[in-house]
């Protein structure tokens, strides 16, 4: 009961994990506040699935203290699984079972389900509730992914890559049912490889990248902590794009104005994104 | 949040999870309405043993020597035991290692579902077609190949037994199996070889005076010869046990046999089942 002391959902200590010859998470250290969006972010491989995996229950550990809301998810009680609710990477659900049948059918395992109907509605398939799973698009079953994850009133909800091929309008909604989610108390806790989504969503995101935790931290925190320096942008005379790289842009600039007496063409000063900051601390500043 | 805040609630969710029994009933429901919602799937499981029964009756219709009965009616009480086993062996062997590899079992492992409800689903789904299986069988072996209801108790007593240890063990076994295909579409292959298999030599398709001693004992090792015997010894007259290998219907035996397997099925099941597939871990 520390994590309670401590008011994390989700307490973890060195964690690892190896697959063969395969590190996948390296000593991973996590504290999750209640009722907060983590956001767990890296490149494929990086480790953010089989992390979830271990919180969920679903995985072994080889190493290390884990502590979801309270319990060791190793040995997750009926009650214990009542209150975390799992929305996996690849899903399947019965394919000949509408979405009412399903929800309804689901929330009869949960101590103090949610309503059903109501439930539906939050994932928008109000329309949807008497058509059959199989003649659901992709995204419509990804929502219904999410109304199963939910329909238990979880305390905390684990998502791994939920928007993984949506489409920008679908991936808009998602993210506002997971601000909806978040504003009524869960806590929750969704890995991606979309930067934008967990900058738009996570209060606090940790970055992973070959099984550990290179960063972490608020987005905007970490811009600035990592963001060092600037870029400054502009046209030589000949018509040459040019950019330099700086720690004191406002000189680079001054230094500009002098040398082209009036209109610097093509000026732009820019400071690092969160994507700078996530490609340099994952080593794939290259791919920029 | 305090500790005292949290751990009543904790022990208030635990005392209010549902039942076992309960769940296992709205799981037996859900599985029937898919099951009967996949109309191909119905009228196949259905149809393929009295279809075999059409074909095997009336090809083979002599009488048999000795034993005053047609190779027709010695064919139906063979086909409900193959009809019992393909609803409940195969059907189960081949589903679950589909919703195993379909990441079905996963998303339930997830939940406060009991596990022993998902069996108990199973349970309710094989009991039904079971014994709608069963029932047709029997309607088209009396109205067509000279099969007498027996009209003493005792024989629907011995009926009854047969069908639900056979039933039982030859589910159990169903559900080990599943764990043996390494994908979902693999799975129909690994099922129906051996099932077909132990149908010839466990005296479905070849009577039983036919088949050679070793391949009889081999197929003796497994549920579907005695279901097959007993089922005989139900629908048969008394003079068709000269055909028998021990020249009697042996029940007593059957009923060991049959309970063995349900014991062993279910320790290979405990032993062997896994919610998730080899890849995932």
């Amino acid at each position: 009961m520390t994590t309670h002391a401590n008011g994390l959902a989700v307490d973890v200590r060195g964690l690892r994990k190896q697959y063969g010859d395969v590190t996948a998470v390296d000593g991973i250290d996590l504290g999750i506040r209640r009722g907060e969006v983590f956001g767990l972010l890296g490149p494929n491989g990086a480790g953010k699935s089989t992390t979830v995996e271990i919180l969920q229950g679903n995985r072994d550990r080889d190493a290390g203290e884990v502590s979801v809301l309270g319990s060791d998810p190793a040995h997750g009680t009926r009650a214990w699984r009542s209150r975390v609710g799992i929305v996996w990477q690849d899903e399947s659900a019965p394919a000949e079972l509408t979405v009412r049948e399903t929800v309804r059918h689901f929330a009869r395992y949960y101590p103090r389900p949610r309503d059903p109907e109501e439930v539906i509605g939050l994932v928008g398939l109000e329309a949807k509730a008497g058509s059959r799973i199989k003649a659901l698009s992709g995204g419509q079953r990804r929502r219904l992914d999410v109304a199963l994850g939910v329909i238990g009133g979880p305390e905390l909800l684990l998502l791994d890559e939920p928007t993984t091929g949506f489409d920008p309008a679908a991936r808009r909604q998602f993210w506002d049912l997971i601000r909806k989610l978040s504003a009524e108390g869960t806590t929750i806790v969704l890995t991606t490889h979309y930067l934008e989504e967990a900058e738009a969503l996570a209060d606090r995101l940790a970055i992973i990248a070959q099984g550990q935790v290179v960063a972490e931290g608020e987005p905007a925190g970490l811009r600035e902590r990592y963001g060092t320096g600037a870029t400054v942008e502009w046209t030589d005379p000949d018509g040459t794009p040019r950019a330099e790289r700086t720690d004191t842009p406002t000189r680079t600039v001054g230094t500009l104005m002098a040398r082209f007496d009036g209109e610097i063409p093509g000026l732009r000063v820019r400071r690092p994104t969160l994507e700078d900051v996530y490609l340099r601390l994952t080593g794939q500043e290259d791919a920029r | 949040m305090t500790t005292t805040a949290v751990r009543p609630r904790a022990d208030a969710l635990a005392e209010r999870l549902p039942g076992v029994w309960g769940i296992g009933l709205q799981r037996g429901a859900l599985e029937l309405r898919q099951f009967f919602r996949q109309r191909d799937q119905v009228v196949f499981t259905f149809a393929f043993p009295v279809v075999f029964l059409f074909l095997f009756a009336s090809i083979f219709r002599d009488d048999v020597r000795n034993a005053g009965i047609t190779a027709s009616q010695l064919y139906v009480p063979a086909m409900m035991a193959a009809g019992i086993m393909s609803t409940s062996f195969q059907s189960l062997g081949i589903s679950i290692a589909i919703e195993r590899d379909e990441k079905v079992l996963r998303r339930l492992r997830g939940t406060p579902m009991p596990p022993a409800s998902y069996f108990l689903g199973k349970v309710w789904l094989v009991l039904v077609t079971g014994l709608l299986e069963t029932a047709i069988l029997l309607l088209v072996g009396t109205a067509f190949y000279d099969i007498d209801l027996p009209t003493d108790a005792g024989r629907w007593f011995d009926f009854a037994w047969i069908f639900v240890l056979g039933l039982t063990a030859c589910a159990l076994l169903g559900i080990a199996i599943s764990s043996v295909p390494k994908t979902g579409k693999s799975a129909t292959s690994v099922v129906v070889l051996p099932f077909l298999v132990l149908q010839f030599i466990s005296g479905v398709y070849i009577a039983i005076d036919t088949i050679p001693d070793w391949m009889l004992n081999i197929g003796a090792l497994f549920p579907l010869k005695w279901m097959c015997q007993g089922l005989r010894g139900v629908f048969l007259p008394e003079s068709a046990q000269v055909l028998e290998q021990a020249g009697g219907w042996e029940f007593g035996r059957i009923a060991l046999v049959l309970g063995a397997w349900c014991v062993g099925g279910l320790l290979l099941c405990l032993l062997t089942f896994r919610w998730k597939n080899r890849r995932d871990g």
